[in-house]
């Protein structure tokens, strides 16, 4: 699959106009034959196909040249700032999850009552606000208003110990909420309608024949196996999640891959971009196959090889 | 074509239904039904008509620059107040809004056509080919989305703004991008939907009378595998809109000259502190537009499906 992404990205930067030596050529003071001699080097006059394997192979061993820019090298810029990328991500993840299973759960149960109605509106309504625009109301409210969290993430903390922590964690607050609270809605929708699939169906009722307890009924029985759908909506979600990152990064300045990703385009710095956009492809490939396990862990009668 | 066998189709239409509806009346009918998505629809044509209308009465231009009035809250001359040039903030979203919507539209309409087209062909011919569309579409929908839009406006934005000129080249961009990463799941519909209906007795019907492929594909199974695509249309509607707003939120979508909403909210995020009405007026209108769309394609998924049974 990465192999396919990765054609897909070297197709558009073949396909796309004009290439790195542009301003090379276009200098006066750089001798035609230098120019030459360096498209030659970089191979930029030999066949696509060999191009493609070049391109890929230095990729994947995460040789990703210089920044114009920053002028330091692009692996550097990224595994700084990665951490703070995934942490973000994957702390609004938990939170979402940790919304929509009891909510999408309750909402089944008990469909069309008022608990149901009220979660239903909500989470199409979550589920409709671009994560810019909760961002900026979050700030708005929070920030601005109330002043009790910093709208801006700040790498660095100058303060140590518990304050440092406390300095991180209420800075995190306002990204991981709009993050988590956009994938949750969408999240708590697929839960309900997975659950009152399940909450059907015979075994249900042997669970409840058997006198086990109505928690144990819904929780073993029901939610266990409704998640094996949710699972794989989940998996087709991600290369969404992503999206959201991007923009919840920028506006809240964290200090991430995705904000790093904006800033390189408006410095229309090429290797970060590149390499930026093939580590959100190797993302996604990851996160697809980490769900894929999840998936044989939750249903059983899947096995691998 | 009931209408003329009288005595059975007269028996029965006196047992079920008051009067005979056509397919689109009854569609209607069931979608009024749905409270949210008509309250929905409602909102969304009285947006549609401001937008369509609203300059022809509103006689405000989008650029005027006027210091004295600058980030002014609402009031009466200027409505929904004014930006950090004193451009007033109505008229500007009036025009905005067309934007939007056209680009949510058009994007749509690409990503339906390539999602019918590939999962058409991907359920009629089946095998080999099927094999490799649905690689493909896999393929699709694993790429990350935002990312690669981005790349592909940075790499290409400057030749096509050459070629075609400022608005016309940025717009034809985003919505051939947002259309081409949006019809996967369009694909995936019609496939499913191609696959079961191929099956279908009618369908051999039409097969046994000597029909070609075409018109039975045509002609027979794509009527009935609309309901699930119009659906799927409608929310991309309401996805690519998010996805234009986006992407000129981050500064990479259309030019500042054309005020789309995502746009203003652009100009507006670094000014929340003392004028919040210019991030929040355009923030609302691409939420009530969206919101309205999903309940109507919400309403539409009810009314559509003729096996469901409506509650209530």
């Amino acid at each position: 699959m990465l192999a396919g992404i990765s054609l897909v990205l070297f197709t558009i930067l073949a396909l796309a106009p004009g290439d790195p030596f542009e301003e090379l050529a276009a200098n006066p003071n750089v001798p035609r034959e230098v120019a030459q001699a360096l498209r030659h080097q970089y191979g930029l006059d030999d066949p696509v196909a060999v191009r493609y394997v070049r391109w890929f192979g230095a990729m994947v061993h995460g040789d990703w040249g210089f920044s114009f820019v920053s002028r330091v090298n692009v692996s550097t810029l990224i595994w700084q700032r990665l951490p703070t990328s995934l942490f973000v991500l994957g702390t609004a993840q938990a939170l979402a999850i940790l919304i929509a299973l009891p909510i999408g759960t309750l909402s089944a149960v008990r469909p069309y009552s008022f608990f149901d109605q009220v979660a239903t509106t909500l989470a199409f309504i979550g589920f409709s606000l671009p994560t810019f625009f909760t961002g900026l109301l979050f700030i708005l409210f929070f920030s601005i208003y109330l002043g009790w969290l910093p709208f801006i993430y700040r790498a660095d903390i100058s303060a140590t110990g518990w304050e440092w922590w406390w300095e991180h964690i209420r800075q995190a607050i306002m990204p991981v909420a709009v993050l988590g609270l956009a994938q949750g809605a969408g999240l708590t929708r697929f839960v309900r309608s997975a659950v009152l699939e399940v909450i059907r169906l015979d075994y249900i009722n042997t669970a409840r024949a058997k006198g086990l307890s109505e928690k144990v009924t819904i929780v073993k029985h029901g939610v266990r196996n409704a998640l094996i759908p949710v699972v794989t909506l989940l998996a087709l979600q991600i290369p969404t999640i992503f999206t959201g990152a991007v923009i919840t990064e920028q506006i809240f300045r964290v200090p991430g891959i995705g904000s790093l990703l904006i800033s390189s385009i408006l410095a229309n710095d090429t290797p970060v971009i590149m390499a930026v956009t093939f580590v959100y492809s190797c993302l996604v490939v990851t996160f697809t196959l980490l769900v894929d396990m999840l998936y044989g862990w939750l249903d059983p009668r899947i096995t691998y090889g | 074509m009931a209408t003329n066998a009288p005595p059975l189709a007269a028996a029965l239409a006196l047992d079920a239904q008051p009067a005979a509806r056509s397919l689109w009346g009854e569609t209607f009918r069931r979608f009024r039904r749905h409270r949210l998505a008509t309250v929905g629809a409602a909102i969304l044509i009285v947006m549609v008509m401001a937008m369509l209308a609203g300059p022809l009465v509103y006689r405000v231009p989008i650029d005027e620059i006027d210091f004295k009035a600058k980030l002014k809250g609402p009031s009466w001359t200027h409505p929904l107040g004014t930006d950090d040039l004193g451009q007033d903030l109505l008229a500007r979203m009036l025009y905005g809004g067309r934007i939007s919507l056209a680009v949510g539209i058009a994007a749509m309409l690409i990503a339906i056509v390539i999602g019918v087209a590939v999962g058409a062909a991907s359920g009629h011919f089946g095998g080999a080919a099927d094999h490799t569309l649905m690689r493909i579409t896999d393929l699709f929908i694993s790429l990350p989305q935002l990312p690669l839009l981005l790349l592909i406006v940075y790499l290409f934005r400057d030749t096509l703004k050459k070629v075609l000129g400022p608005e016309a080249g940025i717009f034809i961009m985003i919505v051939v991008v947002i259309g081409g990463l949006r019809w996967m799941p369009v694909a995936r519909l019609v496939r499913a939907q191609f696959l079961s209906l191929r099956e279908k007795e009618f369908v051999e019907a039409a097969r046994s009378l000597g029909a070609p492929a075409l018109r039975q594909v045509a002609r027979h199974i794509l009527p009935n595998a609309l309901g699930p695509v119009i659906v799927a249309g409608t929310i991309d509607v309401a996805a690519a809109i998010i996805a234009e707003s986006s992407l000129s939120f981050l500064g990479l979508g259309f030019p500042p000259d054309i005020p789309t909403w995502g746009r203003i909210l652009f100009d507006a995020k670094d000014n929340l502190d003392f004028a919040p009405h210019w991030a929040i007026f355009p923030g609302t209108a691409i939420f009530l537009t969206v919101l309205s769309i999903n309940y109507i394609g919400d309403g539409l998924r009810d009314a559509l499906d003729p096996r469901k049974v409506l509650g209530h």
